[in-house]
């Protein structure tokens, strides 16, 4: 039961992250193997904004977000619609955005490691005891959680009740036709990234409030990312929350029960069961 | 002609999600025959080539060749057992010369050559269907005739028990479907087992032994071309939908 | 076999720079022996990844799991077999992992396996380090050997040449034609007999064996072997920036890169050790926006032109 619980509430944060990727794979098509600097950034900029200004992670949300938004706005117009442009077929922008988006990675990476250093970070925030079926937890995990859970429902609401979430939906499912009813494929696409990144980002300031972090941590997130988005499906929300629940709970499971230091190797037993038996993901169709 | 067939196609499906594609068509396919697979457009020809070349797998049925079920192989295993096709829309080997195309249906198929041999083979095969002095021109600045014809010698090459040709007339003109329509005649009194898909109803006419006709999924009508195309089933689905 | 007159030219030409690259360790025994050593292991890891993902255009990131099992081979046995037969052994264990990692990942698009590739460093790692603690007492391996710099670089020397003519064999062999095929056009390849999924796992095989006796060979030059210096993912990208910026349409492409990049990444990680990270990043990010077909390609590129410009002179006097 104790597993259970840790490894949900630890799920919340993994999902945002995930709905992060899946968005920027989904919509904009571009494997952002980044992502994981991003949510090293929130983690590093909510730490100097609590450290520094008192400034709570959770209000700290409010600026992290649209700083990550532009950001990542900015890489994916400057960056990668340059590349989106000259591919001449999938494969090749495939290619083309998995190496930019390493060079991307590399260089975020060493620009905070120069910044922060190589150690490793935490703080103190909301360290308090909170019951929940006769157990005790971290309240920062608790509070994380909700958080995550709030902005997930919310990015949900967007998706599937808005007519501009409809846009990024419908861009989704298929650029071509998505084009053909007036819907600005290029933009969609940029925000989608964009929104991603903040989503990222954000997940990453969630993280940081009980979890110690350094400059180059991001690649494992992005690992697990990446394996929850093929788990639950390419561009599916659904799908990625699903996902990041299972791998939240065996992963607990898997640290508790066996030995911390396998956590990765959990993550990869349930990444080949997917390739093996359902590459379409959990809610995927094999497409005709 | 009483010998067992060559392809039989019995009871085949294909379902892509709720839409049947495919549904319950049987057919067979003798030594020798030129069968012709006609209908309107969105009916299931392609999708049924696919089907028996191992491009998709059948949701159910089965389909066998030379007695011996290939239904759910993979694409290379049915090519290895003898069957070789061309694409609706023409596929060349672009980094590769046009002996290099013709080449790699021989090195790989049904026949597995290698070498010299395969060599040879490509080069006599390139005369066979005109392409002669041809063997080294880059393939992607060839005409559209040519490279269809290049298309089918690399079918040709693994000296295939059944050929499929999935709309190889379409797209030329009315000199070079003159042309293509006599290479297929010669290639039929070979003794070669073809079935070919196709729109053009002259092609049908001169060439087929019988024709298969399929709309919405399923088989419609078979028979000799003649009273295939007459009966008024086959004129229905045609009107409105496909005026070829 | 027949050779044409071209191959053996070639042939000649490349045992005559192997012939000389062999007589370094005459000129010096210090630094630049260090940095031939480096360069001559890079130039293997790189030739060895491209036999793979030259054609196959597969981003592999394994270079560091196949690396980290050939030295642990040595590592765990050194004392009980002797040296020739961990190397053997080294190149079984990384060629099988390579089957079940191209197994599981090869039939599906170039994504999953560069993700699954990308942590199976990491993985291999977490495992071994996983095993040590649980089934021995100590964390890293000792390796006494009476192997010099020298023979280290020797025997690096002798395995590039071992993958290029593995290379240029494959190359003449169903299997490099079937790989050109498959570049060209995968369904086309299917319709034509080719089992894809097949040549790629044994062609991922052959790369993956070669690293893997790569890592045995530079075993010795460790003397210490713990799972984070074996399994350093470092290695893995360095291999791909290295092959990518010479390029990998051509066998020797790679060495173009390998070259003046081990140097660079000397002097960085001597003089600016916390700029690593940002020059590798620069570095990828050039290859994609300004090299994107390597060096070689580049001057392919450039030899097109000139040629092209002067048949158009040619026609012009001509005309």
């Amino acid at each position: 039961m104790e597993i259970l619980v840790t490894g949900i509430l630890l799920s919340g944060t993994y999902a945002l992250i995930a709905l992060g990727l899946t968005l920027q794979y989904g919509v904009a098509r571009i494997m952002n193997l980044a992502n994981g600097e991003t949510l090293v950034a929130g983690c590093f900029v909510a730490f100097w904004l609590y450290a520094s200004f008192a400034i709570s992670p959770i209000y700290g949300l409010l600026i992290i977000a649209p700083a990550a938004f532009a950001l990542n706005w900015a890489i994916y117009r400057f960056a990668l619609r340059p590349l989106v442009n000259r591919a001449k077929n999938r494969g090749m922008l495939e290619v083309d955005s998995i190496l930019a988006t390493f060079g991307l990675l590399f260089l975020l990476q060493g620009l905070m490691l120069l910044s922060f250093g190589g150690e490793y970070f935490s703080y103190t925030f909301l360290a308090e005891r909170f019951v929940l079926f006769g157990s005790a937890y971290g309240l920062n995990r608790v509070v994380a959680f909700a958080a995550a859970v709030v902005i997930a429902l919310a990015l949900y609401l967007f998706l599937y009740h808005t007519r501009h979430g409809t846009a990024v939906r419908a861009v989704a499912a298929d650029p071509t036709s998505a084009n053909l009813v007036a819907i600005d494929v290029a933009r969609t696409a940029a925000f989608a990234f964009a929104l991603g990144g903040a989503l990222t980002a954000c997940g990453g300031a969630l993280l940081s409030t009980f979890y110690t972090f350094n400059a180059s941590m991001g690649v494992v997130f992005t690992m697990k990312a990446l394996i929850i988005v093929i788990m639950g499906g390419v561009g599916d929300i659904r799908g990625a929350v699903l996902a990041a629940l299972i791998l939240g709970v065996a992963e607990t499971a898997v640290a508790s029960l066996i030995d911390p230091g396998l956590t990765l190797a959990a993550t990869y037993t349930l990444f080949i069961l997917v390739l093996l038996f359902r590459p379409q993901g959990i809610f995927g169709r094999q497409t005709t | 002609m009483t010998a067992a067939p060559i392809l039989s196609v019995n009871r085949a499906q294909k379902k892509f999600g709720g839409l049947i594609a495919v549904n319950d068509v049987s057919f067979d396919v003798k030594q020798g025959e030129l069968l012709g697979l006609i209908g309107p457009n969105g009916s299931g020809k392609t999708t049924m080539l696919n089907l028996i070349s191992g491009a998709l797998k059948p949701t159910a049925g089965e389909i066998a060749l030379g007695g011996k079920a290939i239904s759910g192989l993979a694409a290379h295993h049915i090519a290895r057992r003898g069957v070789s096709r061309t694409f609706q829309l023409v596929r060349v080997l672009p980094s590769l010369d046009a002996e290099g195309n013709v080449m790699a249906g021989a090195v790989f198929g049904h026949r597995r050559l290698w070498g010299e041999e395969a060599r040879e083979l490509a080069h006599r095969l390139l005369e066979r269907v005109g392409l002669a002095g041809k063997a080294h021109a880059p393939v992607a600045a060839m005409t559209y005739i040519d490279q269809k014809r290049l298309e089918l010698a690399r079918a040709l090459a693994s000296d295939p028990r059944l050929l499929l040709l999935d709309e190889w007339l379409a797209g030329l003109n009315p000199s070079e479907l003159k042309i293509g329509i006599s290479l297929i005649d010669e290639l039929r009194h070979e003794g070669r087992t073809i079935i070919m898909v196709e729109h053009v109803m002259d092609a049908i006419r001169t060439l087929c032994d019988r024709c298969v006709v399929m709309s919405s999924g399923v088989k419609i009508a078979e028979g000799g071309v003649a009273e295939t195309l007459s009966d008024s089933e086959v004129i229905r689905a045609y009107l409105g939908d496909d005026d070829a | 076999m027949n050779l044409t007159s071209h191959e053996i030219r070639i042939g000649l030409a490349g045992a005559a720079v192997a012939a000389l690259a062999a007589t370094l360790p005459l000129f010096d025994q210090g630094y630049y022996l260090s940095i031939s050593v480096n360069i001559m292991l890079y130039a293997a890891l790189c030739t060895a990844w491209t036999l793979f993902s030259g054609p196959t255009h597969y981003i592999s990131l394994a270079t560091a799991a196949f690396f980290g099992l050939g030295t642990y081979s040595v590592g765990l046995w050194i004392n009980h077999l002797p040296y020739p037969v961990l190397v053997g052994i080294a190149a079984l264990v990384s060629a099988s992992l390579a089957g079940l990692v191209g197994a599981a990942t090869l039939r599906l698009s170039g994504v999953y396996f560069v993700i699954f590739t990308l942590g199976l460093a990491e993985l291999v790692r977490q495992l071994v380090t996983w095993a040590q603690a649980k089934f021995t007492t100590r964390m890293g391996l000792y390796v006494f050997t009476d192997m010099t710099e020298e023979h280290i670089y020797w025997m690096l020397l002798a395995l590039t040449v071992a993958v290029f003519i593995t290379g240029w064999a494959i190359n003449r062999s169903r299997l490099g034609f079937a790989m050109q095929v498959i570049g060209n056009d995968e369904t086309v390849a299917k319709h034509v007999g080719i089992d894809t999924a097949r040549a790629k796992i044994v062609l991922f095989m052959v790369s993956g064996a070669f690293i893997g006796i790569a890592g045995a060979i530079s075993a010795p030059r460790y003397a210490y072997i713990e799972p984070p210096s074996a399994f350093n993912p470092m290695i893995s990208f360095l291999v791909v920036i290295m092959a990518l910026l010479g390029g990998t349409k051509r066998l020797w492409g790679p060495l173009v890169g390998v070259v003046p990049f081990t140097i660079v990444m000397d002097i960085v990680s001597a003089r600016f050790p916390n700029h690593t990270s940002i020059v590798i990043g620069l570095a990828f990010l050039a290859i994609v926006y300004f090299i994107p077909n390597g060096v070689t390609g580049l001057i392919e590129q450039a030899r097109a032109k000139w040629q092209a410009r002067q048949t158009a002179v040619g026609e012009e006097k001509a005309a």
